[in-house]
């Protein structure tokens, strides 16, 4: 009971501590999961964070769900979640509570207008850390610009392209395409 | 009935978003297009607010979306179906986790996933710079083709682009820092034309 209080004010206070999330994040739990608590190596919050990426969800997420597994079973694993969301609950609601109390003041518009301009550059510069990582040969290029335009031009859900992009990396990987990793 | 649909909404976003707080939003973008329980533009602000403040960034943007839509039991809701199938992902392959690490399907299929989640997110962005860079009412209402474009917007995006991308000390700075910058410049120079 003890240890599961302390999986979960331990991934609040990561929460807290985290601005961005992802990468922003792994110093933070070097800090308070390797260092302080000893709840994991160094090498198994590296592998955590590998596995982390080729997992759906949030990065930061599956992080505390592994840790918390590891040390206190299922009910760890959920309850180093639940901490490591619960400061965003809080925040986000006061925020998003204050903001639509004063959406409809003349600066509060203009201000935002200004952040959407800014929130498109952000936005563009994800994408570009992403590419970097993800367009590495001529079948992930193709995959990008086919997924790019349809999305642009249809509604499909995204789901759909998901799912059939996964289809075509094992495809082309099983017909011995792609660069060699 | 609403937060029934918003869990399995959002249980659908953290089963298949990949890469991260930014890949949640083209499925969030597709929620807003389906249900419009909020539009594209304060999807826009979402974003800027959910980087701007603490805890990850997926979480947030689940936990602002469904305040939006049905309030604190909504925030709670979204949240928990956002990270609900990372928890059961994560707790099944917990046991196999150096298999999972080394299987070739699992990386051909991420191979094929990671180029399509940057695309899916480019395609969201395209969406968002209509939204805040160009003026299509202003266009479509025969204002001439000048009018298309919201020229104090474009000068400003550049301007951070080039900050982020191209200036030593500023692309070190937090997001936080150029978010609050662009709130200021927005204001004083009436972005919004209000």
């Amino acid at each position: 009971m003890k240890l599961l209080l302390d999986l979960f004010l331990t991934f609040a206070r990561i929460g807290v501590l985290t601005f961005g999330g992802g990468y922003a994040m792994l110093p933070i739990i070097q800090r308070e999961v390797v260092e302080k608590k000893k709840w994991a190596t160094e090498e198994e919050v590296m592998d955590y964070y590998a596995i982390g990426q080729c997992t759906p969800g949030v990065i930061a997420v599956n992080t505390a769900t592994f840790i918390g597994r590891k040390h206190a079973g299922i009910p760890g694993g959920i309850l180093a979640t639940l901490g490591v969301v619960f400061p965003s609950l809080v925040i986000i609601t006061v925020i998003a509570a204050f903001i639509a109390n004063f959406a409809d003041l003349p600066i509060v518009k203009n201000a935002f207008a200004g952040i959407r301009a800014c929130v498109c550059v952000l936005i563009a510069n994800a994408v570009v850390k992403l590419w970097k990582k993800a367009v590495i040969d001529l079948p992930t290029l193709l995959v990008f610009l086919v997924v790019f335009v349809a999305s642009v031009l249809t509604p499909l859900s995204p789901v759909v392209y998901v799912l059939l992009a996964a289809g075509a990396g094992i495809l082309i990987k099983t017909l011995g395409g792609g660069k060699k990793a | 009935m609403i937060l029934l649909q918003l869990f399995w909404e959002f249980f659908k976003t953290g089963l298949f978003s990949v890469g991260g707080g930014m890949a949640t939003i083209p499925f969030l973008s597709a929620i807003a297009e389906k249900t419009g329980w909020f539009t594209s533009g304060q999807l826009a602000d979402m974003i800027a607010v959910s980087e701007s403040t603490p805890g990850p960034i997926g979480v947030n943007m689940a936990t602002y979306v469904g305040f939006t839509t049905a309030g604190i039991p909504g925030a709670v809701v979204a949240t928990v179906g956002l990270v609900t199938p990372s928890v059961i992902v994560i707790l099944v392959i917990a046991r196999f986790l150096t298999k999972f690490r080394n299987n070739r399907f699992v990386d051909a299929a991420f191979y094929g996933l990671r180029p399509a989640s940057a695309a899916l997110i480019a395609a969201a962005g395209v969406l968002v710079l209509r939204l805040s860079l160009l003026n299509e009412t202003a266009y479509a209402a025969g204002e001439g083709f000048l009018a298309l474009f919201n020229w104090k917007a474009i000068a400003l995006a550049a301007l951070i682009f080039v900050l982020t991308n191209f200036v030593k000390p500023a692309k070190k700075l937090h997001p936080v820092f150029f978010i609050l910058g662009a709130a200021v410049v927005g204001a004083v120079f009436h972005f919004g034309g209000a």
